[in-house]
């Protein structure tokens, strides 16, 4: 059992939690993620680990309200129990001084960015960052961003909060005025991270991105998460999360990723209300 | 045992088994057979000559004393028969419903040259199971403290046998589990109608009983090193980390949504209990036409499971012929009963997807059988322009493991094979790296539970003669 002694919240369904796992804090490195199961009934999910603390033996997590498991997640608060944490898991981001490493978050993938950003600062990297939302208070993180990063730019879809438009065009901006970037990671929404690609292929800098396929056990067992890139099939919780943008096949990742729409729609009708039959009653007959 | 009582012996007939009836089985994911009565398994047990040189023991990779168990069974001792077991085995509940004793302990059976051999892994079950039904477990008496602490990696057949196995000889065992439940692929592999669960728990329970100390959710190599292990006062480390990876057949539409790795469809059933969706919150996609590649036990163990999820159809499509199926003759009969059809002598080409990805056929080529190759089975052969369409709206790929790359990842001084499986002196489970040992499918590649549990066996004498005598 696993206790949250921390929970913030961001921004609408958006919260931050740490929580007490001591071992795990004084592993991890930037980029790996954990797996979580709530309780006996829960469904192993995967996130990125943000941020630790070795002394006060926590890690934190940032997660959005998208299905029943990251629901029922939200409305745990400090002091409650997480059954199952694993990790640390995946092979950490390679950091190395880029010279301008330019950090893309994209919604709740600025969670995962933060810390690759700070390891990036941490070796000797000017970091860039854009960080992008739907809308103002969907934007996470601005003040942890703007700490690591020499450079901040904030975009909205809607304009309701800096740059009216999408990251891609500042990171586009950026390399027409000339800046020599020498790495990019770009963390976000899938359709983001493939437009983050797009930007920097013509330009052949190197661009990592974090893929969040559907996983099951998450320690290289069973094969869900993999991902074809540059042709091959790579295992994401073993070989990634991260990969180079320009090598992912992102299309397919879209359409795996939408393996369970109708069973997450059950589940979530199921958790939200408590009346009629239920789909395997339906089945049976 | 006089000749004449011998041959009354020799006419009692096998035992047989009462089943769950198919047509009621294939709509729940209740254990199949029900076991034997006490009578039958008295009756069954006077079956066997007692042998003076009995070629049993030396069938079983854990060489449990069958004649000696199984007389104590024809005497009614069904509990001190199950401690008799539980000398050289600590899973007998389990070793009595999965080994494939066909090929082991009965298919040297010498009642077997005659008659049919004696049902050794019925007796095995019936005893394990009235010894636990009827409260009767005992910790057998733990030595004092060799003050030596082992670390096992793996809480499959491998690693728990290590673990028994030298608790019983006084040292303190930690063994440490990537997934939030022990038992590897008892749990999340072998499904719930073939080994039920809470059988599987019993036995780690009583692992526990004994003083084994079990942390679920701890993946050494990444939270852990080995080194870490061996410089945190653990004295040898046990690597049982188990079946890595799932192999695919690099053709194209393999990962369109809807087809699924063995692995993958077995763990989302069987441990996250997909059958019980939403109950419980992993899915799993209830296909009607579901087609399954390979020929083995875990291409009928999934083809079983997705009988049990309501469908309109399960093929399993293999590349061979019925004769070169490694799979139980008992397996592709329950299947069989249950309604499962075989596709034999084809492999498939490529699958087919819809606009949405999702899998609703696959192309398969039509084989023959050419010459016999290094596995001294008959070769597939394609035949030319046998292409045909089967529809599929789930696919399951059952055609073995690659290895697991986190321990040798992390402990590069662990040698693996240009397989990544890890190189051990099979006599004694010995890797390249002092103080650590191996066995099971992260050796093997893919084998069976008690071949893992023989590997833990030797492994745990090895390793309790390390520890005593500090040489390697």
């Amino acid at each position: 059992m696993f206790e949250i002694t921390e929970k913030i919240e961001l921004a609408h369904t958006v919260y931050q939690f740490k929580i007490k796992a001591p071992l795990i804090a004084k592993k991890r490195k930037a980029g790996q993620f954990v797996v979580l199961r709530m309780n006996e009934q829960g469904e192993r999910i995967p996130l990125t680990i943000v941020d630790s603390d070795e002394k006060e033996g926590t890690i934190t997590i940032i997660v959005q309200e998208v299905g029943k498991s990251t629901a029922l997640l939200g409305d745990m608060g400090k002091g409650d129990m997480i059954l199952d944490v694993v990790g640390p898991l995946g092979r950490p981001t390679h950091i190395e001084n880029f010279g301008i490493a330019v950090c893309v978050g994209g919604g709740i993938g600025t969670a995962p960015v933060l810390p690759i950003a700070k390891a990036l600062k941490a070796a000797g990297n000017k970091v860039v960052s854009i960080i992008g939302a739907r809308t103002k208070s969907l934007l996470i993180l601005e003040r942890e961003m703007r700490a690591v990063s020499g450079e901040l730019h904030l975009t909205t879809d809607d304009g309701s909060y800096g740059h009216h438009g999408f990251v891609t065009q500042v990171l586009q901006n950026l390399i027409n005025e000339g800046m020599k970037i020498g790495f990019v990671v770009g963390i976000g929404p899938i359709p983001m991270m493939r437009a983050v690609s797009n930007v920097t292929k013509p330009y052949n800098i190197l661009t990592m991105v974090s893929l969040n396929p559907i996983m099951v056990d998450g320690t290289g067992m069973c094969g869900a998460c993999r991902v074809t890139i540059a042709g091959k099939n790579r295992f994401v919780c073993v070989d990634g999360p991260e990969f180079n943008g320009h090598e992912v096949n992102f299309d397919e990742l879209i359409l795996r990723n939408r393996s369970y729409l109708k069973e997450e729609k059950t589940a979530m009708e199921e958790f939200t209300y408590h009346e009629g039959e239920k789909c395997y009653e339906r089945c049976d007959k | 045992m006089d000749p004449k009582e011998t041959k009354e012996r020799m006419k009692i007939p096998r035992q047989s088994m009462a089943e769950q009836d198919p047509k009621e089985r294939v709509r729940n994911f209740y254990e199949v057979p029900y076991g034997y009565s006490a009578e039958q398994a008295i009756e069954e047990a006077k079956r066997c000559i007692q042998c003076k040189k009995p070629l049993c023991v030396g069938g079983c990779p854990v060489n449990i004393d069958i004649p000696w168990f199984i007389r104590l069974m024809s005497e009614g001792k069904f509990v001190e028969a199950a401690r008799k077991i539980k000398e050289t085995n600590g899973l007998p509940a389990v070793c009595g419903r999965v080994c494939p004793q066909e090929d082991q302990c009965e298919k040297v059976c010498i009642v077997g040259k005659k008659a049919e051999p004696v049902s050794i892994g019925r007796l095995e079950r019936f005893a394990a199971d009235f010894e636990r039904e009827h409260g009767e477990i005992t910790i057998p008496e733990i030595p004092k403290w060799s003050g030596k602490k082992v670390a096992v990696v793996g809480a499959g057949p491998a690693g728990l046998t290590v673990a028994g196995d030298l608790v019983k000889k006084g040292h303190k065992v930690t063994v440490f589990e990537a997934l939030h439940t022990a038992g590897g692929v008892l749990m999340y592999g072998i499904p719930e109608f073939r080994l039920p669960k809470k059988i599987v728990q019993s036995e780690v329970e009583y692992l526990k009983r004994m003083g084994v100390d079990i942390v679920v959710n701890a993946v050494i190599g990444k939270l852990e090193t080995i080194d870490e292990l061996l410089s945190n006062g653990y004295g040898a480390v046990f690597v049982g980390s188990g079946a890595g990876l799932p192999n695919f057949m690099s053709i194209p539409g393999e990962n369109l949504s809807g087809v699924y790795s063995a692995n993958e469809y077995l763990t989302r059933v069987n441990l996250m209990k997909a059958y019980q969706f939403p109950e419980f919150d992993t899915p799993v996609i209830r296909g009607r036409k579901v087609v399954v590649f390979g020929g083995g036990n875990t291409a009928m163990d999934s083809a079983r499971t997705a009988l049990r999820l309501c469908p309109e159809q399960v093929t399993i499509v293999y590349r061979r012929s019925r004769e070169e199926m490694p799979a139980r003759i008992e397996e592709i009969h329950h299947g069989e009963e249950e309604g499962l059809k075989f596709q034999l002598l084809a492999s498939p080409k490529s699958f087919i997807g819809d606009r949405d990805g999702k899998v609703t056929g696959v192309e398969c080529l039509r084989m023959e059988l050419g010459e016999p190759d290094e596995s001294g089975r008959r070769r597939p052969v394609e035949i030319k322009g046998s292409e045909f369409l089967m529809e599929a709206d789930v696919a399951i790929i059952a055609i073995g493991n690659g290895a697991n790359p986190l321990i040798p990842q992390t402990t590069p001084d662990i040698k693996v094979n240009k397989w990544g499986n890890i190189t051990v002196n099979m006599d004694t489970g010995r890797t390249s790296k002092k103080g650590v040992f191996s066995g099971g499918d992260i050796v093997r590649g893919g084998a069976t539970v008690i071949l893992a549990m023989g590997d833990g066996r030797k492994a745990a004498d090895s390793i309790h003669e390390y520890l005593t005598s500090g040489v390697w």
